[in-house]
């Protein structure tokens, strides 16, 4: 008996253990740097009686594969692979390599008034990007891109494949 | 107690944690913790217990038949090792994987997700998965790593099981596996290199990259290369990324690579080489180069090291650079730039012009023979023939100009690509192409049988093309087992068809959780030397881990 107690217990720690260590793991090597001040909202007021989890929200919405778009509410400074992974969405393959700039698979379209606030990708994005299937002007990779309060709201597709293009 | 919590126990006894708690050390102690699990887990359950003929073997089986059909068994192998499965033989398809690269995981992984009852088993030769991600990585590439942590998922799944130390072809038949399981698929990769069929290709000094690469990651069969790595200068022939790869372990400080998980012997030798300039040859011209842009950027920042790039090259290719697309541009312009400055900053001229190491790139050059040292005993140079390009762009043919140059050195590290070998006489393969022929990842002609990266699509690409690949695989696999193509066969399969032969050829397949004592062992012998890993390179000593 006191067997089967446990096995519940014990299933739940080792998945619970495995999410934690992926999750802290991207999180950790994740670059996302630091945003830029003219455009962030954000400037801290430690007087405003708001507390910071709740002004700190903001909406992304993910444009799926099959078409479908699921709106996901998230901490600002959260990037968008971390996003997806926290949340639990469903993209094959995303985000093989845990958001340490090694592969393509994060990559994401955005709209053309959100991409040009972004800041510039840097040459080690853009190497990255190269590889990714379906690239365009409009191309990012989701692990580099963090989202602020003056993102509130955007939307991001995911490209329908994920092959990338090395024999270019 | 329901057949849910059943199930519940049944996963963790596949996962291998009744074997733990029990802590169980006798066959006669096994069957005690049998019954008991049996009688509190399946109360309505009914026991048979098996002897098989070889001492020392047992197993149990237990069933229930309401409402689903839960099937367990043990077999000790010798009084210390169990092992322990659940299979649910509620009538679900069996599908087999031969190889556990990421063309394997990939395939088992879109095959799981998308079939709810198909279980798969995933062969490997080695005691140890994931191919190329631990064999074929650079070591200081650990981020590329990362999708290990995917495939663990996979192989966790309780649909999926990993069966090392078992060689296809050799322990077990291709028609075995066939008659075992509903879909095989093959994705045993390219474990063979290209020759150039050139005088002085076995000189020693010249080894393949392959065999190099092997031999720095800890691949079995090449640990003991020892490369001659007294010389100043190496040669490394053919552009892909291993050829940069094998370049750039050659000229890494060793500061930083004594911190990645490169084989102990690797770092010793390393630590000793002389060499000071690798060269890296191709056929073809910068336009056709077949290496990507992160591993050149790689190559240009590297500590004490310069780039030894002709201007000449690249003389005309600003103006053609405007019209090629993207990924071409940006790596022929990073090419150009690399040439032509000696340095953008003063800082960065600074830091390249006291730097000990060099790295160049040699262009329109194809090996026509290795000359020797004068006592034969080991290569001293090779011999060039100048080509000129036919043809345009990407597509171009080098053509020879009968003219012909000499390169001294005393390591030559031949880098033209991978080939795969045919597994089988029963497995079309396709000589020419170095393919098994198919459609989709349907082996053509052949109901039940599929391949998947590098065997399906020839030795290009990186993990991720294969991911793409793999994916494609498991969805003609899963279209054909949903639209009844193919009509999986009831009774006992999959494993549990194969793993009696695999006992009577005394072979013990070497299953997940032994894996993940093997990894465990190196992540603690690594953490002693201030290493994220330490390999164990002899399978022996891997099976001795597994069945500790």
């Amino acid at each position: 008996m006191a067997a089967s107690v446990l096995f519940p217990a014990s299933a739940r720690l080792l998945s619970g253990l495995r999410h934690f260590s992926r999750v802290s793991r991207a999180a950790t090597t994740s670059l996302c740097r630091p945003q830029n001040h003219s455009l962030s909202t954000t400037a801290r007021h430690f007087s405003q009686p708001t507390p910071r989890t709740e002004k700190a929200k903001v909406t992304v919405n993910y444009v799926m594969r099959d078409g479908s778009t699921v709106p996901v509410r998230t901490k600002v400074g959260e990037n968008l692979l971390d996003i997806a992974i926290e949340n639990d969405l469903d993209i094959d393959g995303f985000g093989a390599c845990e958001g340490t700039l090694a592969c393509s698979t994060c990559h994401l379209i955005f709209e053309q008034p959100i991409y040009d606030q972004l800041e510039e990708p840097t040459d080690e994005e853009l190497d990255m990007l190269d590889l990714a299937f379906g690239l365009t002007d409009t191309s990012r990779l989701g692990c580099q891109v963090c989202v602020t309060k003056a993102l509130d709201g955007l939307t991001v597709k995911v490209p329908e494949g994920v092959a990338d293009a090395r024999d270019v | 107690m329901d057949v849910k919590t059943g199930y519940v126990a049944g996963r963790l006894a596949f996962r291998g944690v009744l074997c733990r708690i029990s802590g169980i050390s006798t066959a006669a102690h096994c069957h005690a913790v049998k019954k008991h699990s049996c009688e509190t887990v399946f109360k309505f359950s009914q026991r048979s217990l098996y002897q098989t003929s070889t001492p020392g073997q047992h197993r149990w089986f237990c069933h229930n038949s309401t409402p689903g059909q839960h099937r367990w068994f043990c077999h000790t192998a010798t009084p210390s090792q169990h092992r322990w499965f659940c299979h649910t033989s509620t009538p679900g398809p069996h599908v087999c994987i031969v190889g556990s690269g990421p063309a394997g995981f990939y395939t088992a992984q879109h095959i799981l997700k998308n079939h709810k009852t198909a279980r798969v088993d995933i062969y490997e030769k080695l005691p140890v998965p994931f191919g190329l991600v631990r064999f074929g990585v650079a070591p200081d590439h650990p981020e590329v790593k990362n999708v290990i942590n995917t495939f663990t998922n996979t192989a966790s799944n309780e649909r999926c099981s990993f069966l090392g130390n078992v060689t296809v072809g050799r322990d077990v038949t291709v028609a075995e596996l066939r008659q075992a399981y509903d879909a095989v698929i093959m994705s045993y990769g390219a474990d063979a290199d290209k020759e150039f069929g050139i005088p002085g290709e076995d000189l020693s000094g010249v080894y393949s990259a392959r065999a190099f690469v092997g031999w720095y990651n800890g691949l079995p069969q090449d640990k003991h290369l020892a490369p001659m790595l007294d010389t100043d200068t190496a040669v490394v022939l053919g552009q892909g990324n291993v050829a940069l790869d094998v370049a750039r372990i050659l000229l890494t400080p060793l500061s930083i690579l004594k911190i990645t998980d490169i084989t102990d012997h690797a770092a010793a030798a390393l630590e000793t080489s002389q060499v000071k300039t690798v060269y890296i040859v191709g056929r073809r011209g910068p336009l056709q180069t077949a290496f990507t842009i992160k591993e050149l950027r790689e190559m240009t920042k590297l500590p004490d090291c310069r780039p030894l790039l002709d201007p000449a090259d690249f003389a005309g290719l600003e103006d053609k650079v405007k019209s090629l697309q993207r990924p071409r541009k940006r790596l022929t312009e990073l090419l150009i730039k690399t040439a032509q400055t000696g340095g953008a900053t003063a800082q960065e001229a600074q830091r390249l012009a006291q730097a000990t190491k060099e790295w160049g790139l040699k262009f329109l050059r194809s090996p026509l023979e290795i000359l020797s040292s004068e006592d034969g005993s080991r290569v001293s140079g090779i011999r060039l023939g100048v080509n000129q390009l036919e043809g345009s762009d990407s597509s171009a043919r080098a053509v020879p100009t009968g003219e012909t140059e000499v390169l001294s050195c005393g390591l030559v590290l031949r880098s033209i690509g991978y080939k795969s070998e045919p597994i089988d006489d029963t497995v079309p393969f396709d000589s020419q192409k170095g393919v098994i022929p198919n459609e989709a990842g349907r082996v053509t002609g052949c109901k039940g049988l599929y391949c998947s990266g590098w065997v399906r699509r020839g030795p290009t690409g990186v993990i991720l093309t294969t991911m793409t690949d793999g994916f494609e695989t498991g969805k003609a696999v899963v279209d054909d087992l949903t639209t009844g193509i193919l009509q999986p066969v009831g009774g006992v399969r999959g494993q549990e068809w194969i793993q009696p032969l695999l006992q009577k050829k005394g072979i013990q397949a070497v299953t997940f959780e032994d894996w993940n004592k093997i990894d465990s062992e190196e992540m603690m012998r690594g953490e002693k030397v201030g290493k994220p890993r330490e390999k164990i390179l002899d399978v022996k000593e891997m099976l001795q881990v597994a069945q500790s």
